[in-house]
């Protein structure tokens, strides 16, 4: 069976060259976000008086660092699946590591306040630990866990990524086995002896670095921390994928082999991105546990990681905006219909999962193209909705592509 | 089940109906017996009216009467519940009093003599309070010697599982006096099951010897019988033993009957894990046909399963008392909520045929697991044969809405699905047990991929299917309707996972997460065994499931594992990543 994967890359690299967002339109709107979410929504809350018309309430900053922490993620997930053709479906393990990293360490700050007024977190109480376990105790030093936060992932990718990437498992097999990560781990979190807290996971925090987690104030700062970091991984990936390794990257993506035949060591490649992505993800969930006041082993699911998934596939891959708007779109999508139709939220979700990936393969983002193709009345080369197999016959191996 | 409840609560009850037996419907005194019964009935008033050794003599006939009734009424006799009516002619007439009183406490009076009840000389049925009567009089010894003729007539139950219980339980007793009851029934006994219980009762008893030569021979005889049950008379013996070499003959009892324990536990796992191996086996054979031959990764290939399952579900409530739903949409249209429903109504089918639902609801679980894969694979999947991972995608929102639609037809909870009782039940061989709906369902699976084979290997439509696989464009090319091959083998697979849930219905729950239970561990299967190998499928799907339980007896925890099976299967990909039979092709995108 020869491997499909060109095919698959096709649609692809033509919705990033012809209809993903003008540069200049592009940075535009990431400048204007950035002020409105960095200095504009915050000010709001902190500067106008509660019940005036511009106030912004503190639900609302707390759902916002809630949305841009998945907005994090989510530029994880692209990085790997739109740029380097990795679909890895155990993010979602790597984000909830970084959350279980500091909430650790929240854990032991909240000291004697615990209902049971231990030292011990409450679960330990609860189960029975005689004392602290001993890969607990460096979790008391705040830096230790920052760092943490950072490593433990990058660890955990490192070995997996080293063994999936050596022995060349790419395309649906790497989906597959990160799918099976992730529920391994979810499965290992969910037992109480395990020393994670089992089914409820770590709850309850009350102290970050001496501020009190209830005060609006910290929430701010958290959410503040958050919407920055958000805009230096923009930052960073938009750097990453404009220099030659992100050249390579993305050959990697259309063609393995011809970047392998050429010389490169492109499970290197590979690993690093994976690798990176990880630790990005770890940081997302540091900062996302803080302000949703607790991390439990179903954050790791695959359901969660392929709910990551969605985001970019609707915000559109391969840009690095489109996961943005997806994650922030999707959630709030979700906040919304969680409420209002509790009992049609998971058929929306697939629904528009389903319209997305047939008929809109591009995301949100390829819109504008789209539309402006329309107007000009020129019909794209790729027909809307894409073809199937038998009208339109896709050449076999990829098409020259042109220079990126 | 609730039958089998009902009898042991009320034993006194069915008692009374043996009694009165005519009256209540001449239920459990059937007229075969009647004659003999009688003859019994006889004896029993004897002994009740006589005294002395001539007591005893009535009572050890009695023993030897191998008659139900007579041990009930002995059980009522040491309980003081056999009361004296002195009639108005000067006899003596023994009654016992019904279980259900009116208002005063007062009940009716059943004649031990024929069952009938007491009346009085006008022929209304007379009624007492329990403090009325006398009842007859016992003491110490006469107990002792009724309890031993019931002990004797309980060992010469009808039933073989009744005597064996009675067996086991005289034999845990750690009463040395039932030694001589045992060993008379021991001489009679036909059925070998209770045969081999009367001889380890016997040992066990024999282990409270004051002789040190019977204890080390009953040690021995347990040894040679690997009684599981005395173990841990056994090890209080090797404690408390004064003699070192009855210490020792218990040790390596122990020891051996130890090891007869691993045999049964490795061989029960093994044949555990080789019945979920044929469920992960039919499962992962739907997704090797529709992943490792089509190249689509279906994620909801595990809401088929629930499909299959559902369906059982359905078809037990159509033959039982009828199957309806009813859904409200959250929403309205014109002013009015949205709603419908169906009332299919049941057939109230009872005994053979009602058992014989699951026998329907097989074929139908796999013809409408594969309607459903149809209509998915119109719906969405023909679009992506091209693109293996947004199939993963798409199937995924797929998987999603039929979760949801299970939860609104069905409810968010587990449902129940009856086994038919010719798959409840096991036989034994050697203590491992074995159940026969896994029986069954290693059977079935074995019918299954042998049928799948043959399907794909010597069948018009196999060829195809095989030739779509390979090369589609050329296949397309010589003349092949690709498009419909590509609908019936999507079906094919989608069916077979149908069948799956059919069988899962027979050993768990049926719930609408049923399937994401299963989706992971089959994916890993068919990676396993080499994507397109039919073969390989087998063998990891066996291997896995058989490791799987396995790793859980070692482990003593199902989660560990699990874990420790995908940690291995990760560093297996790594020496072969092709999986454990991979098709060589040399094709390279």
């Amino acid at each position: 069976m020869p491997e499909p994967i060109s095919k698959d890359t096709i649609v692809i690299r033509r919705g990033l060259l012809r209809r993903s967002f003008p540069a200049q339109l592009e940075m535009a709107l990431v400048v204007a976000a950035a002020v409105i979410l960095i200095v504009v929504l915050p000010s709001l809350n902190a500067f106008t008086a509660e019940g005036s018309f511009l106030h912004v309430s503190d639900y609302t900053i707390n759902l916002y660092g809630k949305y841009l922490c998945y907005a994090i993620l989510a530029i994880s997930v692209d990085l790997l699946w739109g740029y380097t053709g990795l679909l890895s479906l155990g993010q979602c393990l790597f984000f909830s590591l970084g959350g279980y990293a500091l909430g650790m360490y929240l854990m032991l700050m909240i000291g004697k306040l615990g209902q049971y007024h231990s030292d011990l977190p409450d679960f330990m109480v609860f189960l029975g630990y005689p004392a602290l376990p001993s890969h607990w105790v460096p979790f008391r030093n705040f830096w230790f866990a920052a760092a943490a936060v950072m490593w433990v992932p990058a660890v955990v990718s490192l070995v997996f990524g080293f063994l999936a990437f050596r022995s060349r498992i790419r395309g649906v097999y790497f989906a597959i086995l990160t799918q099976a990560l992730t529920y391994a781990a979810s499965l290992m979190f969910f037992r109480n002896d395990f020393t994670f807290g089992g089914n409820n996971g770590l709850t309850d925090f009350k102290f970050i670095v001496g501020f009190d987690l209830r005060r609006p104030e910290t929430q701010r700062a958290l959410y503040l921390c958050t919407s920055v970091l958000l805009f230096a991984t923009y930052g960073l990936c938009k750097w990453l994928t404009t220099t030659k390794f992100g050249k390579v990257q993305r050959a990697v993506r259309d063609s393995e082999n011809r970047v392998l035949f050429s010389g490169y060591a492109t499970a290197h490649f590979k690993l690093f991105v994976f690798v990176l992505c990880a630790i990005i993800a770890g940081v997302a969930g540091a900062l996302y546990v803080p302000q949703v006041g607790g991390i439990n082993p179903s954050e790791m699911t695959p359901d969660k990681s392929l709910e990551a998934v969605v985001w970019v596939a609707v915000g559109g891959r391969g840009t690095l905006i489109g996961p943005i708007l997806g994650a922030i779109g999707v959630n709030a999508l979700k906040s919304w219909a969680t409420r209002a139709y509790p009992d049609l939220w998971l058929i929306i979700l697939g629904a528009l999962f389903i319209f997305v990936v047939l008929f809109l393969p591009g995301g949100i983002v390829s819109l504008p193209g789209r539309i402006a193709a329309r107007l000009r009345r020129k019909p794209l080369p790729a027909p809307d909705p894409p073809p199937s197999p038998a009208a339109t016959p896709v050449k076999t191996g990829a098409p020259a592509s042109p220079p990126p | 089940m609730w039958l089998l409840k009902h009898r042991g609560a009320a034993a006194k009850w069915t008692l009374l109906l043996a009694l009165a037996g005519w009256l209540a419907g001449a239920r459990a005194a059937s007229p075969a017996s009647a004659p003999a019964d009688l003859a019994v009935r006889k004896t029993l008033i004897r002994a009740i009216l006589s005294e002395g050794p001539e007591r005893q003599k009535y009572i050890s006939e009695l023993a030897d009467s191998e008659s139900k009734l007579a041990r009930d009424v002995l059980a009522a006799w040491t309980q003081d519940e056999i009361l004296l009516y002195p009639a108005p002619d000067g006899a003596v007439v023994p009654v016992l009093l019904e279980d259900q009183q009116d208002a005063d406490g007062r009940a009716r009076a059943i004649r031990v003599e024929d069952g009938t009840f007491l009346k009085d000389g006008k022929g209304a049925e007379m009624r007492f309070a329990s403090g009325d009567l006398n009842s007859v009089d016992t003491d110490m010894r006469l107990r002792s010697t009724v309890q031993q003729a019931i002990d004797s007539l309980t060992l010469a139950d009808p039933d073989p599982d009744a005597r064996r219980s009675a067996v086991v339980k005289l034999g845990n007793s750690q009463k040395p006096k039932y030694i001589p009851v045992l060993e008379a029934r021991l001489a009679r006994e036909t059925n070998g099951e209770v045969h081999k219980a009367l001889e380890e009762s016997i040992a066990l008893l024999q282990l409270g010897d004051p002789d040190p030569a019977t204890q080390i021979a009953a040690s021995e005889r347990l040894a040679q019988l690997k009684a599981l049950g005395s173990i841990d008379v056994l090890k209080r013996l090797e404690a408390s033993a004064r003699d070192p070499r009855v210490a020792a003959a218990a040790g390596g009892a122990i020891k051996s009957i130890n090891a007869h324990i691993t045999a049964v536990n490795f061989f029960g796992t093994i044949f555990r894990g080789l019945s979920l191996g044929s469920i992960l086996l039919v499962v992962a054979l739907g997704l090797a046909i529709t992943f490792g031959l089509m190249g689509i990764i279906n994620m909801a290939h595990g809401e088929m399963i629930a499909v299959g399952a559902y369906t059982c579900y359905v078809v037990q409530n159509i033959f039982g008392s009828g199957f309806g739903f009813h859904v409200t949409l959250p929403f309205s249209f014109g002013g009015r909520l949205i709603s419908f429903g169906l009332n299919l109504p049941g057939l109230n089918a009872t005994g053979w045929l009602y058992q014989s639902y699951f026998l329907i609801a097989l074929p139908l679980s796999f013809l409408t697991a594969a309607a459903a894969g149809l209509v998915v694979e119109r719906a969405v999947i023909q679009f992506l044969y091209r693109r293996p991972l947004e199939s993963l995608l798409a199937t995924w929102g797929v998987s999603l809405i039929m979760q949801q639609l299970f939860r609104m037809f069905f409810g968010a909870n587990n449902v129940q699905v009856d086994s038919p009782t010719w798959l409840l039940g096991h036989f034994t061989v050697d203590d491992v047990s074995f159940g026969y709906n896994r029986l069954f369902v290693i059977s079935l699976a074995v019918v299954i991929v042998f049928g799948t084979w043959l399907l794909l290997t010597k069948t018009p439509l196999g060829l195809l299917i095989r030739a779509v696989m390979q090369n589609r464009d050329m296949a397309s090319c010589m003349g092949v309707r690709t498009e419909r091959v590509n609908m019936m083998t999507f079906a094919f697979g989608s069916g077979l996972a149908g069948l799956a849930g059919a069988f899962l219905s027979q050993i768990g729950n049926v719930g609408p997460s049923l399937g994401q239970s299963y989706i992971v561990d089959s994916f890993m299967t068919v990676v396993v065994g080499g994507v397109g190998s039919i073969v390989g499928t087998v063998c990891s799907a066996v291997g896995i499931g058989t490791s799987d339980q396995v790793l859980q007896q070692l482990l003593g925890s199902p989660v560990m594992g699990k874990i420790i099976v995908l940690a291995v299967i990760i560093l297996f990909l790594q020496w072969k990543p092709g999986g454990l039979f991979s098709t060589r092709n040399r094709s390279l995108d």
